[in-house]
């Protein structure tokens, strides 16, 4: 494995994910092992006050992964985390992006922080993040 | 209804989870995963894995594999409800991969509120380690409770 090819103000190449459907819903609710009701029931949802089942957080998070997994091999990524900000609504469209913010070098180590986003089609933000990859081999 | 702020470092039983090929499919397919790195054996180990990885975010589930996932909010009084998921983190120390047994262990490191309470935020830590007791992360979790009150409790 080489050296990464990132430089400050590089964008990931974005990825879209197809509208989500309430199949995807209950395979990521089987699959994350995040049983939570309110995402695959619409009478559960109704009853805590929403109009329908809505996307699990998890589940951008996961798309955002594979962002980040497929701009870089998941070894080198030291960490990852993520803000939920806006709910993702059945049939949103998730588009994962990110972009270099910085690179810095620790213990002879070059490391770049990404700062990283979920946008729906109609430019609502659902997801912020940020992840530190390492860029050279350790 | 208010979180019980002795909760604060209180620590939920392990949780182990045997990672299996299978559970990692049907991760792959949920999350509509291309890479075959994350299915096909072959091609994970020609990348230089020696079974399929777990991917970054399938760590966040192990410690809701008991019987009643959702226990600890029952135990603080939490309605299932009112609750959303507010932040996530992750810091990775090693790779696991299908075949291992990872133990996960979740204490409760804050209660807080804002909006006079009208939101709480409970902050969760876990260690994340393989049958080994190699530590492979470590996750933090803030979950937000919509408490809602009535009429009276306003007033």
């Amino acid at each position: 494995m080489t050296s990464l090819d990132l430089e400050v103000s590089s964008q990931l190449t974005p990825l879209e994910v197809a509208p989500i459907s309430r199949t995807t819903l209950a395979l990521f609710a089987g699959a994350s092992g995040d049983h939570n009701p309110i995402h695959v029931d619409i009478d559960v949802a109704r009853a805590s006050g929403f109009d329908d089942v809505f996307a699990q957080g998890m589940l951008s998070m996961a798309y955002l992964g594979r962002l980040l997994t497929q701009s870089v091999p998941q070894e080198r990524i030291r960490s990852y985390g993520v803000r939920f900000s806006s709910i993702t609504p059945v049939h949103g469209q998730p588009t994962c992006t990110g972009v270099v913010r910085s690179i810095e070098e620790v213990d002879g180590v070059r490391l770049a922080v990404l700062d990283l986003q979920v946008a729906l089609a109609d430019g609502t933000v659902t997801l912020q993040g940020d992840a530190v990859v390492e860029l050279d081999e350790e | 209804m208010a979180v019980d702020r002795a909760a604060i470092g209180r620590e939920s039983a392990p949780v182990t989870l045997h990672i299996d090929a299978g559970r990692l499919r049907f991760f792959a397919k949920a999350i509509s995963e291309t890479d075959p790195i994350y299915t096909d054996l072959d091609a994970a180990k020609n990348a230089g894995h020696p079974n399929l990885p777990v991917p970054p975010t399938f760590l966040f589930g192990i410690s809701l594999e008991v019987p009643d996932p959702f226990e600890s909010f029952t135990e603080l009084g939490i309605d299932l409800g009112t609750v959303l998921h507010g932040s996530q983190r992750f810091t990775y120390h090693a790779l696991a991969y299908a075949g291992d047994d990872l133990t996960m262990r979740t204490r409760i490191a804050d209660v807080y509120e804002k909006k006079s309470g009208l939101l709480e935020f409970l902050v969760q830590e876990s260690t994340i380690t393989n049958q080994d007791g190699t530590l492979i992360a470590v996750a933090e979790n803030t979950v937000v409770i919509r408490n809602r009150f009535d009429k009276q409790e306003q007033a």
